[in-house]
């Protein structure tokens, strides 16, 4: 039997010099900064890249993708996941299910010919069971951005955050201000009757949100489901 | 506490109407029992059927969740206003392949495939069912509307083409 006794060498390990490790985390250094490189023109956000200035070190990172575990849970909740669907249907209610009355997104987001949203949602909640919640501004993202929530992993939905390409042409600034202040975002929290709110305060999401972004936006592992 | 009336003045197929009504009160009260237009129907009283389907600037809201304060400013059609001479190609059609078995969807029905076609002249049967899936007919006449709307799109080509 093999003894794993770390002062012995296994066979076949092979003798490490100290050059050896020097090339290797210059390597590592040099691909560290291309990917932030990469990462600022991604975010376009000038206060990112200085944020991104000074290394980050293990704890801001995971302190970053802690916090953005909490600001997933939100997104994935009905009040955000049912209007960025996988699909071009939007979802309903606190079990996600199909919108009824087969809306579909269409091109802009405001659905399709006479089953446009705002033929429902009105600028405010209706009373009642199963009336139509509504905001002046009800819509799904448009056809050609859809920013799919449904089934992202966190590391996904991060990472598509991040990207201009996916996240409607929004710097990072641009992002907090969406979540901080849009009233359709805010809406999520003043859900119409019967419908539950969600997991965190509007309060707690917007403080994760910033923590995770001045931690370095962090992506969670990928393995992190 | 009591309900505070205003007074409006909305245009109803191209005519002006002024009414004293509650600012929340539905259109679909308004014009069946203000109004006295009672070719829009009360289905659900909660957006889910359709059958009181009305245009507001041209849009096919739903009057049961639509407060009169909405309408300031805009137009209102209904199915007595869909076409001043009773020609629209859609009643036409309708007419033609004799659509409506108890009819009390069908008001609804029209003014939802309305926008249909002024939107798209040449709906493909998934265009219709996008269009009219949130309108319910409890007769099921779903495939004579389908028919009726692919000949209305027709009528109103070669009208167009006379034109
Ligand atoms: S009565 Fe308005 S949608 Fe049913
Ligand atoms: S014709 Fe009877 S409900 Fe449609």
């Amino acid at each position: 039997m093999i003894s794993l006794n770390h002062k012995k060498r296994l066979p076949g390990s092979p003798h490490r010099s100290k050059r050896y490790y020097y090339v290797i985390s210059s390597i590592v250094a040099f691909l560290a900064l291309i990917n932030m490189s990469a990462f600022k023109s991604e975010s376009g956000s000038a206060g990112l890249s200085e944020l991104l200035k000074p290394h980050f070190s293990k704890q801001d990172s995971m302190i970053s993708k802690r916090a953005f575990l909490q600001v997933y849970k939100v997104l994935m909740s009905p009040r955000c996941m049912n209007c960025h669907p996988s699909g071009d249907i939007p979802l309903q209610g606190d079990d996600s299910h199909f919108h009824l009355q087969g809306v579909k997104r269409g091109h802009d987001g405001t659905g399709l010919y006479a089953l446009k949203c705002g033929n429902c949602h009105q600028s405010h909640n209706l009373p009642g069971l199963h009336m139509p919640p509504g905001n002046p501004k009800w819509h799904l993202p448009p056809a050609n951005m859809k920013m799919v929530f449904q089934g992202r992993t966190p590391h996904q939905l991060a990472l598509q955050l991040l990207d201009k390409k996916r996240n409607g042409g929004r710097s990072i600034k641009a992002l907090v201000d969406h979540i901080t202040s849009d009233t359709l975002v805010l809406s999520g929290w003043t859900p119409a009757d019967g419908l539950s709110k969600p997991p965190l305060t509007h309060k707690a999401f917007v403080n994760a949100f910033n923590e995770w972004i001045k931690h370095g936006a962090i992506s969670p592992d990928p393995e992190n489901k | 506490m009591p309900t505070i009336e205003n007074t409006y003045s909305l245009y109803i197929n191209r005519k002006e109407t002024r009414v004293t009504v509650s600012p929340d009160m539905p259109i679909l009260w308004l014009l069946r029992d203000v109004i006295g237009l009672t070719g829009t129907k009360f289905g659900c009283g909660m957006a889910q059927c359709g059958a009181c389907t009305i245009h507001l600037d041209g849009e096919a809201v739903r009057s049961c969740v639509t407060s009169v304060s909405r309408a300031v400013g805009k137009e209102i059609i209904t199915i007595e206003g869909l076409s001043p001479e009773g020609d629209h190609p859609l009643q036409h059609a309708w007419a033609e392949v004799n659509v409506p078995q108890c009819g009390y969807c069908q008001a609804g029905q029209l003014m939802s495939a309305a926008v249909l076609l002024r939107e798209n002249p040449e709906p493909t049967d998934q265009d219709i069912d996008d269009a009219m899936s949130g309108n319910i007919c409890r007769c099921g006449t779903y495939l004579r509307i389908r028919k009726a709307i692919h000949l209305a799109a027709a009528i109103q080509k070669s009208r167009a083409k006379q034109s």
